[in-house]
């Protein structure tokens, strides 16, 4: 065999290894979610949507923990968009290169590989403590907001990256303001990315226990949430509450709680996939 | 008439250049409140942490080998977190970068651009799933699995939790390699195949080093990721702090320590309760660390090609 022959060999092996190795990540992934379902979809029916949680595994529901989801996905979109985007615009549209703006690159940048633990460290003496709301809702959606602030601020500013130049100075030449166009202009035409990001981050938000677990966030709650100031739990910790236990029954309740926060993530995550492509395909500068 | 017309301008002007002001003062406050974010993270952390120091020695916390702050025989030593933390981290790495850097070199120098298109997305769906849920799977799919091949090994184990981890952070690793590896001019590749290259020879002899600065940028990100991960471990590693690099038995991480104590019920301001945040802070220390060294590999080396 001649060297070139070994070599065509060896490239035809490493195609094989590529194919293999693209296809063991969602075979995995296949093989997750089928066991998912086999063990879970059989214990989803209305009862365990609208049941308590309860010591007994058969009468256990979920209620209050996508009751809770809810909350915590309202509050901290309420919370998390403005603030996030109003950084993004200034940051893109306002801010000249200055020593401030290349500090508060770095430093977003750095928020956003900060574990997400830390948050709930930081959620637990400020607001759990230093204002006093404990572990409640509110509380669990402030911290969720800081987690999720670095998304929106990275997504919102590549969406207004993405504007062109010509719009703004065509905006400028009618006389309008800054923020007329940044108002009237910049952010209509970035409102699909901006979107996105949005939802990307909420999808973020619905899947993180840890956090949420710091402050206090309860994995016993016999009532549904009425106000941000009540105690609350959400799907994960329901999730993971179900996981540690020891008897059968709870492992099968927690398969099909993980049936449900998996659609309520794929859903999200499916409408930004969505809006994407969309927008990509409509707008054209 | 000309003075009347300018008068009458800067009257209406007025209001509008004030509401501008204000406008972006509050947009400035917005972007601003992220470093007071940083600033009260490490605040948080240092403040408790100070007063955990004060009452335990940091020598005896960096080399004590034992860490039993919830025990009668209290010991403060993170080195048994540390290690636990770092095993995962390391079981996590070992499956994500080969298949990860693989899948990044396949998809670009042989997998047809429609199938590249389809596969990036899939992957990444990986990375959207809530690390609860990669728990599950680990406690109760891939350690029953394992206990087949390896009949000794534990039901809470660094192994499987780390091989879980592994394949979670493979979308992070195989998406920015690529991204680096499609960075990498065309002129280079098509050098290399008119040296007579095959595509093996082209992606690992040129492509991959042309690209490397963005490959361990890749893996740092995976590394912190890996080290802050919390519910998987939280899950299926166990919750036994211990200074051992044998990944069958139960072990502890940093964050899972936290998730241990915060669902305790230890009273707040006690040395209990201020250990998790001097877990807290070595847990940030790594991360940052590992932050800033990718953010500062991007900016040296990053290669330039016009």
């Amino acid at each position: 065999m001649t060297n070139s022959d070994k070599n065509r060999l060896k490239d035809k092996a490493f195609q094989v290894f590529g194919i293999f190795c693209t296809f063991i990540g969602l075979v995995v992934l296949a093989i997750f979610l089928i066991d998912i379902l086999i063990e879970g979809i059989s214990r989803i029916d209305w009862d365990f949507i609208t049941s308590l949680p309860s010591r007994r595994a058969s009468r256990a529901g979920i209620l209050t923990a996508w009751a809770g989801t809810l909350w915590i996905l309202g509050l901290t979109s309420v919370i998390a968009f403005p603030l996030g985007i109003a950084a993004g615009v200034y940051l893109e549209e306002y801010s000249k290169k200055t020593k401030l703006a290349n500090f508060l690159e770095i430093n977003i940048a750095n928020l956003a590989g900060v574990p997400s633990i830390i948050y709930g460290l930081l959620g637990m003496e400020i607001f759990g403590r230093i204002l006093g709301l404990g572990g409640s809702l509110l509380s669990g959606a402030l911290t969720l907001s800081l987690l999720i602030l670095p998304i929106i601020i990275v997504t919102t500013r590549e969406a207004i990256k993405a504007v062109p130049r010509s719009i703004r100075d065509a905006s400028y030449a009618l006389g309008a303001s800054k923020w007329q166009t940044t108002w009237n202009q910049v952010l209509p035409a970035s409102f699909g990315g901006i979107l996105t990001g949005i939802i990307l981050s909420l999808s973020r938000a619905v899947g993180e226990a840890a956090p949420l677990i710091v402050i206090g966030a309860l994995a016993y709650v016999p009532f549904v949430p009425t106000s941000p100031t009540d105690e609350f739990t959400v799907l994960p910790i329901q999730i993971f509450n179900w996981t540690s236990r020891p008897q059968a029954d709870f492992l099968v309740n927690a398969a099909a709680a993980i049936i449900i926060l998996l659609l309520i993530t794929f859903i999200l995550n499916g409408i930004a996939v969505y809006l994407r492509s969309k927008w990509q395909n409509k707008v054209k500068w | 008439m000309r003075l009347l017309l300018k008068s009458h301008l800067a009257c209406k002007n007025f209001p509008l250049r004030v509401q501008e002001r204000i406008i972006e003062g509050l947009l400035w406050l917005s972007a601003v409140i992220t470093i007071l974010i940083t600033a009260a993270i490490i605040w948080v952390l240092l403040s408790e942490s100070v007063s955990f120091f004060s009452e335990v020695s940091i020598i005896d916390f960096l080399t004590d080998k034992e860490w039993t702050p919830l025990f009668a025989q209290k010991h403060f030593g993170i080195l048994p977190l540390v290690a636990g933390t770092l095993l995962t981290t390391a079981i996590a790495i070992a499956v994500a970068l080969p298949i990860g850097l693989t899948i990044a070199v396949y998809l670009n120098e042989y997998a047809p651009g429609r199938f590249k298109q389809t596969v990036k997305p899939l992957l990444e769906i990986l990375a959207t799933i809530p690390t609860v849920v990669y728990g599950f799977f680990a406690l109760t799919v891939v350690t029953p699995f394992l206990q087949k091949i390896i009949p000794t090994l534990a039901g809470f184990n660094a192994l499987s939790a780390g091989i879980v981890m592994g394949i979670m952070i493979i979308p992070m690793i195989s998406s920015l390699s690529e991204d680096a590896i499609s960075a990498v001019p065309r002129s280079l590749r098509e050098a290399a195949y008119g040296m007579g290259s095959t595509r093996l020879q082209t992606a690992f002899g040129v492509m991959v080093p042309a690209a490397s600065s963005g490959i361990v940028v890749s893996v740092i990100l995976a590394i912190s990721r890996a080290v802050g991960e919390t519910m998987i471990v939280a899950i299926a590693a166990g919750q036994q702090p211990r200074l051992t690099l044998d990944p069958t038995v139960p072990i502890e991480t940093i964050t899972t320590y936290i998730v241990q104590v915060s669902l305790g019920d230890v009273p707040h301001g006690s040395l209990e309760y201020r250990t998790i945040f001097a877990a807290g802070i070595t847990l940030f220390i790594f991360t940052f660390a590992l932050n800033n060294l990718s953010f500062w590999i991007k900016k040296k080396y990053q290669e330039k090609y016009d």
